[in-house]
């Protein structure tokens, strides 16, 4: 119990401090840029009002999820193959580091020119930034399958989609949930910059849209709501990786303790 | 069972070319338990890999009950020394020892059948839904081997399967290997560096001379049947075995051309 409840300190103190200093150093504040921090959480429940989740939020994270999973699939399914054979690698490794070294934001242009401006752009958006670190990590966890490892499957016939499913994939797992996180980050940022070019609803574009019509206290909702956003996404993705990688956790743990073989 | 006939394997790579294995020929009867011992370095591992299908002999061939082996056969199963690497740490026990089963195609059913038969037979009946980490390096090992056993292998291939565990341990495992050889009447080849271990546990032992490797001597171990680690090892006929291996290895690393010393008494 009482370890339950340090833990909840430590969790809560930080963000704690932070709330307080912003909200003593904005108190009375009179700049219209700057305002104080309790004007803007009286302001959140008038503009987040229930339309606004289901206009606006819903949109965006559905925007999200449905760029962020099809970055996931293409980015697993391509790893795989990339980091499977070793001519496939040889000559698609340069593509891929000039690609990856392209910002995505500067692909909003270029996408809008040949999918417009609905939701297609701004899911093929999210989709080719976040689909980067999931292919490289994939490549690197495929390539790392170790020798043993493989020669054992090898002698038990354990071949082909069983190979896959219950050799390769399991032990790039843990290169491939590194590549999930930086997505999801890299996702959440281009669904907003997707929403700030050419949009009728969604997160950015009702930032962006406050801002241009001076309602500033509504703006810093917006951003506010981003950030917990970004926070909720963050708890639940570290959720599936513990139940998912438990096994490494373990591995990892184990190989630590003092007195252990090999 | 198990023929290997004119075996060579020669590694070419960036302009240097290793002889690892020159000419191989020994057989492996069935239901027999057969050493094979050499010199540190002298292509045990790749020898056995090659047996075992995974890698192709430069010249030669390995015949599995006169089928030549052409890939990783069916009726083979491995044991590799590196415990740790060659379970899937991804995998519970249980799930280890059954992935292989799933190739043969057999039914859910007969599938837990084995797996519980194999687990109980190296006694860790009840560790089938532990991770292969939470265990100890002993135990482990003896998951392989169970996962060997459920698969039902004509012939079982160990490669160096007790060196890196403690002395101990590797004493009980080496009865386990016994037990379950005389159990289940397998046929198991069965390679290492540890001349006390070939001697202890083989019906017969292969010295292999240093790489290059040919084969140097055979040797007929006329140990009883039943044996153990207390008596078989002080036994006067076991020292006798084990000083005779011990000088064709010591001979092997020389690079002698002839078998050394006096011919082998006969016991009795």
């Amino acid at each position: 119990m009482r370890r339950v409840l340090l833990r909840l300190v430590f969790v809560f103190a930080l963000p704690a401090v932070l709330v307080t200093v912003w909200w003593v150093a904005s108190a009375g504040s009179e700049d219209v840029y700057w305002p104080p921090l309790a004007t803007v959480l009286e302001t959140f429940p008038d503009v987040w009002t229930g339309e606004r989740w289901r206009g606006d939020v819903l949109p965006s994270v559905l925007r999200l999820a449905a760029g962020y999973a099809l970055a996931a699939v293409v980015g697993v399914a391509l790893g795989t193959l990339v980091g499977s054979y070793r001519r496939v690698r040889a000559v698609c490794e340069p593509a891929l580091e000039f690609l990856r070294a392209v910002p995505p934001p500067v692909l909003v242009p270029v996408i809008m020119l040949f999918a417009g401006i609905g939701d297609t752009m701004k899911i093929v958006v999210i989709a080719a930034g976040c689909v980067w670190p999931v292919l490289l990590n994939t490549v690197e966890g495929v390539r790392a399958v170790d020798a043993v490892t493989a020669e054992t499957a090898r002698s038990y016939g354990v071949t082909g989609v069983a190979w896959l499913r219950h050799v390769v994939l399991p032990s790039a797992s843990p290169q491939i949930f590194a590549g999930l996180r930086q997505a999801l980050s890299i996702g959440i940022i281009l669904m907003v910059i997707s929403e700030m070019f050419a949009a009728s609803n969604g997160l950015g574009f009702t930032i962006v849209q406050f801002q241009r019509s001076f309602a500033i206290p509504g703006m810093w909702t917006g951003i506010l709501l981003l950030g917990l956003l970004g926070f909720v996404l963050s708890a639940l993705f570290r959720l599936v990786e513990r139940r998912a990688l438990g096994w490494y956790h373990g591995l990892r743990a184990a190989a630590r303790r003092p007195g252990s073989s090999s | 069972m198990l023929d290997v006939r004119g075996l060579k394997k020669v590694y070419e790579g960036s302009g240097r070319r290793v002889e690892a294995v020159r000419d191989l020929t020994f057989s492996v009867a069935a239901g027999e338990l057969v050493c094979l011992v050499g010199p540190s370095g002298c292509g045990k591992t790749t020898l056995l890999r090659c047996v075992g299908g995974l890698l192709r002999p430069t010249a030669g061939e390995v015949l599995l009950a006169g089928r030549k082996v052409d890939g990783p056969p069916p009726g083979m199963a491995f044991v590799f020394q590196e415990y740790g690497r060659s379970l899937f740490p991804w995998m519970r026990v249980g799930e280890n020892v059954e992935l292989p089963l799933r190739r043969k195609g057999l039914g859910k059913a007969r599938r837990r059948e084995l797996v519980a038969d194999a687990l109980g037979s190296v006694g860790l009946a009840d560790a089938a839904g532990a991770y292969p980490w939470q265990l100890s390096g002993g135990m482990q090992q003896r998951v392989a081997i169970a996962r060997a056993l459920a698969y039902e292998p004509e012939v079982l291939l160990m490669d160096e399967p007790f060196a890196a565990v403690d002395a101990q341990t590797r004493a009980d495992l080496e009865d386990l290997v016994r037990r379950l050889w005389r159990e289940r009447s397998m046929t198991i080849l069965f390679v290492t560096h540890d001349i006390d271990e070939a001697v202890y546990l083989g019906e017969r032992v292969v010295v292999l001379s240093a790489s290059p490797t040919v084969v140097r001597e055979q040797l007929k171990v006329d140990l009883p049947h039943g044996r153990d680690q207390v008596h078989t090892r002080v036994a006067p006929r076991f020292a006798e075995l084990r000083t005779r291996v011990y000088e064709q290895i010591q001979a092997a690393k020389r690079g002698t051309e002839r078998p050394v010393k006096s011919p082998l008494p006969r016991q009795g």
